[in-house]
């Protein structure tokens, strides 16, 4: 890679965060049309990546990057392979078309500008998520994903049902991302490697390494809580509360698939073991099944679709993990059919409701007269989602079957549940798609009428091609597909399949699979009555489940707190004081190292001594004060006099500082003390003093032998001798105190700075909330 | 505490203080002194000032908010910090000039404008806290 197409390609990916930084502005100047300028934002990005379409076709793998943090191995790089373009391809391509589709839905919206921002912002993190080579930077992209998912599902953020799907989404999805983040780093702890594309030779190394079982699981944590795989599924179909163009582009298209793409990154290297083997089609396939009997209980075009992606995921999932080439290729042919056709039939959900003012099926019919663009488009979608010759969803359909089919147990299990599962898709998918359309019209709340045509551009497009692609299959294998399915196998392979219908056990299954999805289409009202009773009387549901969970979480973290955070200052400060008082005099008891007692120093002289007496006289003031405020006055003699001992035994900056402190904190606490509008006098009675002052004195005491000990000990002069060393000669300065304390160890004081300032400012306002509630 | 003589000598204790804190400050590589202690005597010199003439004076006299003098430390702090950056050493590294100014040379250093931070950092964060204590209605 030469370092000027790296440039462009950095460039690209940055491309859409400039383009978030600009949305707002541009739309306060010209409205929704802005959407116009700001789509080819993806549009660029698309084309440039459109051009490596011809190296990856021949079976080159791009790399490029930057170095970020050398000690650490981490860099800023990213690997285009057939998976990663072809993701960043349908990101990007779809990403145009949704920004396009998201002017006119959300035309007069008075946040417009604020949702070009969000899904641009989206659309750069997913595009970062897929090319990422480095592991780190994997992570970053997978969490900006969940935070940039959690903005634009809480778009309508006054209503609490997309407040509660968003928080839910971003609990779900980022929490997984922890668990992707520890299996990364012990992959990089296996393996020595921080790069995918330097992993991909480890393969046998991992797969032997006692730390598989950890990496898998940790890794399938972070996928299947993205990909919304059982029983991870119920924050998709909540999320369904945020603004179509979202459903369309994160929820069909890009964001939940990042959890399939990670399987397939990692399938070369960690693929082909029995848990593997075992796990993936397991709970994929369960997914599918769960994800297609939810769908056809709902009457919410929204929800349907959200159901069956549920279940088409769950599918990918299984294809990825089934184990053969022939389900490799299928999972690819069916990650890119199912981008298609999901993004467009989501849209004309979203046209429909736009134009009419409901989405409830029950509520809808007629449309086709009114609607006729859109009615085309949701056929199209339609017909290659139910899987019909010649359009893209038919060869990926025929390709699942061939991979699945076959004579052992477990081959016509999971045969099956494809089977019942794509059925009842194609029944979702032709509800979706001729409900509302056939029929009587009838009056919905909005007087039906085709969209305009930024919205109506996006879903017929999509639509076409996947019509376009499945017709010309030979053409979107060779430049799309089959690197694909190379890079998700780890071997080349080509994919031959078209759109002519040949006899073969799979085509048997296909025409099963429609006959049976007919029957349910025709049922439909009963299916959804025999689904809706199943799950009630299932009853608990891991949505509910989440509720209870965070429910649970707040009630736990309240109760420590009550007991933590009682609220009363002497309480705080007795058990502070009473640990500082165990700390110092616990260890001496158990270890029996008690401090020899000091020998009184002869000839000592008397203005020592006087300070000494002065110090203690100051004590004895304290305890006899009459009032509160004198007896802080008087504990400044005592801190007087100590800083006067530091200055006579040589240390002059301590004591210099020791005087300053006193200082002040008389005058503040003085000032404290007005405030707080306490009686001027202890009026405790002393049964309720005797325990403090036992604390005071064990406090003391336990200071007292600990000094002892400390300074009865060999002092280490290393340090010191350091320091006055050279401190002149490489500090440039005489004062050892100072010079550690701004050059040495300047760090540490601008640490400390930060905290003096930080706790200034909270000091500040909690004077403030005292004296707002006094106002008040 | 407000009899006229504390009122009258009030200012000129507050000053001679305050230049007696930077005169610490400036010292304080070689000499016992520094930001920090610097810090504390110029508190004290505003509490005096404050004490006498009431807290309004206080705030006049200093012109910006306290706070605003902390933060404003703590952020010539961190860029006497980063100006290493600029020369490709390792953060916090002391830098050093020696410009010669009518005949007498100066050493400046990156340190210095590092102890001046946190000089104005103890002054703007505890005068704050001082003030908002004996403010009676607005802080």
């Amino acid at each position: 890679m030469t370092a000027d197409t790296m440039g462009l390609t950095f460039l690209a990916f940055c491309l859409p965060f400039l383009g978030a930084l600009i949305a707002p502005a541009l739309t306060r100047l010209l409205g929704h049309r802005a959407a116009w300028p700001l789509a080819l934002v993806p549009f660029a990005v698309f084309l440039h990546f459109l051009g490596f379409n011809g190296k990856i076709a021949g079976g080159e793998i791009v790399t490029g990057g930057y170095v970020w943090v050398p000690s650490y191995n981490v860099s800023f790089s990213w690997l285009i392979d057939g998976l990663s373009l072809a993701f960043l391809l349908l990101i990007s391509g779809i990403g145009t078309l949704i920004v396009l589709y998201a002017g006119g839905y959300l035309k007069g919206h008075v946040h417009q500008g604020r949702f070009f921002s969000f899904i641009l912002m989206f659309m750069g993190s997913m595009l970062g998520l897929v090319a990422s080579d480095s592991f780190l930077m994997l992570f970053v992209f997978w969490e900006l994903t969940s935070i940039t998912s959690f903005l634009l599902i809480g778009f309508d953020h006054a209503r609490e049902a997309s407040r509660r799907a968003a928080l839910q989404a971003l609990i779900v999805t980022g929490g997984g991302g922890l668990f992707l983040l520890a299996g990364l780093l012990l992959l990089w702890d296996v393996t020595d490697v921080t790069q995918f594309s330097l992993l991909m030779s480890f393969g046998p190394e991992l797969r032997t390494s006692p730390y598989y079982l950890a990496i898998l699981f940790l890794v399938l944590g972070g996928a299947f809580t993205k990909s919304a795989q059982f029983p991870f599924h119920f924050w998709l179909p909540n999320a369904m509360e945020a603004p179509t163009p979202v459903s369309a582009y994160l929820h069909s298209a890009t964001m939940v698939k990042a959890g399939v793409y990670l399987l397939m990154r990692l399938n070369p290297v960690m693929g082909e073991t029995p848990a593997w083997e075992t796990i993936l089609p397991a709970v994929g396939g369960l997914t599918l099944l769960v994800g297609a009997v939810l769908a056809i209980r709902q009457t919410d075009l929204k929800l349907m679709l959200a159901y069956t992606t549920v279940a088409s995921l769950g599918l990918l999932v299984m294809l990825t993990g089934f184990g053969s080439e022939h389900a490799l290729a299928a999972a690819a042919l069916y990650l890119v059919a199912h981008s298609l056709f999901k993004g467009a039939l989501f849209m004309v959900a979203g046209l429909i409701d736009h134009e009419t003012g409901t989405r409830d099926i029950t509520k809808l019919g007629g449309l086709r007269r009114a609607m006729p663009v859109t009615f085309l488009a949701a056929l199209l979608a339609a017909l290659s989602m139910g899987g019909l010759p010649p359009f893209f969803g038919f060869l990926a359909k025929e390709e699942v079957y061939t991979a699945l089919a076959g004579g052992s147990l477990r081959q016509i299990a999971f045969t099956a549940a494809a089977v019942i599962g794509n059925g009842l898709m194609f029944a979702v998918a032709f509800a979706v798609a001729l409900k509302p359309f056939l029929g009587a019209p009838v009056q919905t709340p909005k007087h039906a009428h085709e969209g305009p045509a930024l919205l109506w551009i996006g879903p017929t497009l999509l639509a076409v091609k996947g019509l376009v692609i499945g017709l010309f299959s030979a053409v979107t294998h060779a430049m799309l597909t089959s690197p694909l399915a190379s890079a998700i196998s780890g071997a080349p392979q080509t994919i031959t399949i078209s759109a002519m219908p040949h006899l073969s056990l799979a085509f048997g299954l296909s025409i099963a699979t429609v006959a049976f999805g007919i029957g349910v289409f025709l049922m439909l009202d009963r299916a959804r009555e025999a689904a809706n009773r199943l799950i009630e009387d299932i009853g608990w549901g891991p949505d509910r489940g989440f509720d209870q969970a965070m429910t649970g979480l707040v009630r736990a973290a309240s109760a420590i707190s009550r007991l933590l955070q009682p609220g009363r200052m002497e309480i705080y400060m007795t058990a502070t004081f009473a640990v500082i008082a165990l700390a110092l005099l616990v260890p001496p008891v158990i270890y029996g190292e008690w401090p020899r007692l000091p020998v009184w120093p002869a000839g000592m002289p008397f203005h020592e001594l006087a300070v000494m007496l002065l110090a203690v006289l100051g004590i004895g003031a304290v305890l006899t004060a009459s009032n509160r405020l004198t007896a802080i006055v008087a504990l400044g003699i005592q801190g007087f006099c100590v800083a006067l001992l530091f200055l006579l035994f040589g240390a002059p900056d301590l004591a210099f500082t020791q005087f300053m402190i006193e200082t002040l904190s008389v005058v503040i606490l003085a000032l404290v003390m007005t405030r707080l509008e306490l009686t001027p006098r202890d009026h405790r009675p002393l049964r309720e003093k005797i325990p403090d002052a036992v604390i005071a004195i064990a406090c003391g005491l336990g200071f007292a032998l600990y000094l002892l000990k400390v300074t009865q000990g060999r002092f280490d002069t290393a340090l010191t001798d350091f320091f006055n060393l050279y401190s002149k000669a490489i500090a440039h300065g005489a004062n050892v105190v100072n010079v550690i304390i701004v050059d040495f160890r300047g760090t540490d004081t601008l640490g400390e700075i930060a905290v003096v300032m930080v706790t200034g400012l909270a000091i500040l306002s909690i004077i403030r909330i005292r004296k707002g509630r006094v106002g008040a | 505490m407000n009899t006229l003589i504390f009122r009258t000598v009030a200012p000129f204790l507050t000053a001679l203080m305050a230049l007696f804190s930077i005169f610490v400050l400036l010292r304080g590589h070689n000499e016992p002194g520094g930001g920090f202690i610097g810090g504390l005597i110029a508190v004290s010199a505003l509490a005096i000032f404050g004490i006498a003439n009431g807290i309004a004076a206080v705030r006049r006299a200093l012109w910006f908010h306290p706070m605003a003098i902390s933060a404003f430390g703590l952020f010539i702090a961190c860029l006497a910090g980063l100006l290493s950056a600029a020369f490709g050493v390792p953060f916090m590294t002391g830098l050093w000039v020696y410009p010669v100014v009518l005949g007498v040379e100066i050493p400046l250093s990156s340190v210095m404008l590092f102890d001046t931070g946190v000089y104005l950092v103890v002054v703007g964060a505890i005068t704050s806290i001082a003030l908002a204590l004996e403010a009676g209605d607005d802080v």
